[in-house]
């Protein structure tokens, strides 16, 4: 077993078992954080696949900006100390063991496909291939969806700034 | 153990998103339920990567369409907030079970 493989296990182990907390805790600051380990590591299995680039953006948008969200919206709704309802455990348990159906199902059904790699020549993932295929306009360019996208974030925010404002009693 | 491979990153981003459709079934608090679409939404994103990777590494679809989701991923986290944070200020309580003045 060498160090790839080691680090690669690690990561998984990282990623899976801060999810499985951030899902099972019962006070809601600790999900939030194992949240953030797991998004963590997800950006490490991307930097282990060599999609430095991917990774990079991982980390800034959704460790640096969302979680950095759900934490502000935290502390604006939850009252310091209190811990989640506890739901019946025929729910819990129905939850549970959907999921788990579910996920042997894939599993099955993963396992039981054989994927086909194409033998072509490896376009590496560099910022410069990224940047000149996304800002191209010819075949395969992804100039559209980019703008799109910008367009998209746009309306976003001024949807939130709509949606979120203090609008003044009328009444009072 | 063989070398890691397509099919465990399969089996990671599986293992994520079914634990966070159990967070979505288990949770009542509209924050939690966002954790878990944000769970979701990253084994989505794993599973792009690792396809283009390991059978179309020639061309860098998937590679943009992870980026795209993430985009699209921080506009819907943005707007979430923004929706709870206007709930609790109606309804001082972000559980989904308290919020029934729709509903009739």
């Amino acid at each position: 077993m060498d160090g790839s493989q080691i680090i690669f296990f690690m990561l998984a182990a990282l990623t899976l078992v801060s999810a499985v907390l951030s899902v099972t805790t019962r006070q809601i600051f600790r999900a939030a954080i194992f949240l953030l380990f797991s998004l963590i590591g997800v950006a490490g299995l991307y930097f282990w696949m060599q999609y430095e680039f991917i990774a990079a953006v991982q980390i800034v948008v959704y460790v640096g900006g969302i979680t950095v969200l759900i934490i502000f919206s935290i502390f604006l709704t939850q009252q310091a100390g209190e811990k989640l309802a506890v739901y019946k455990a025929g729910r819990k348990l129905f939850a549970a063991l959907a999921s788990f159906c579910a996920f042997a199902f894939t599993m099955l059904l993963v396992f039981q496909h054989s994927f086909i790699a194409t033998n072509k020549p490896t376009v590496l993932p560099t910022v410069k291939n990224i940047g000149t295929q996304m800002l191209s306009t010819d075949q395969f360019g992804y100039a559209l969806p980019f703008e799109l996208v910008s367009i998209l974030l746009l309306a976003a925010m001024v949807g939130c700034i709509i949606i979120a404002i203090r609008t003044k009693q009328v009444n009072s | 153990m063989s070398t890691p491979g397509l099919y465990h990153i399969l089996f990671i981003s599986t293992a994520l998103f079914f634990i966070g459709v159990y967070g979505f079934l288990t949770r009542r608090n509209l924050i939690t339920m966002l954790m878990g679409i944000e769970l979701i939404l990253n084994s989505v994103n794993l599973n792009f990567v690792a396809f283009n990777k390991y059978l179309w590494p020639h061309r860098l679809d998937g590679l943009f369409f992870t980026l795209f989701i993430v985009a699209i991923a921080a506009a819907e986290a943005a707007v979430a907030i923004a929706i709870i944070i206007n709930l609790y200020r109606n309804h001082r309580s972000i559980d989904v079970e308290d919020v029934q003045s729709m509903k009739y």
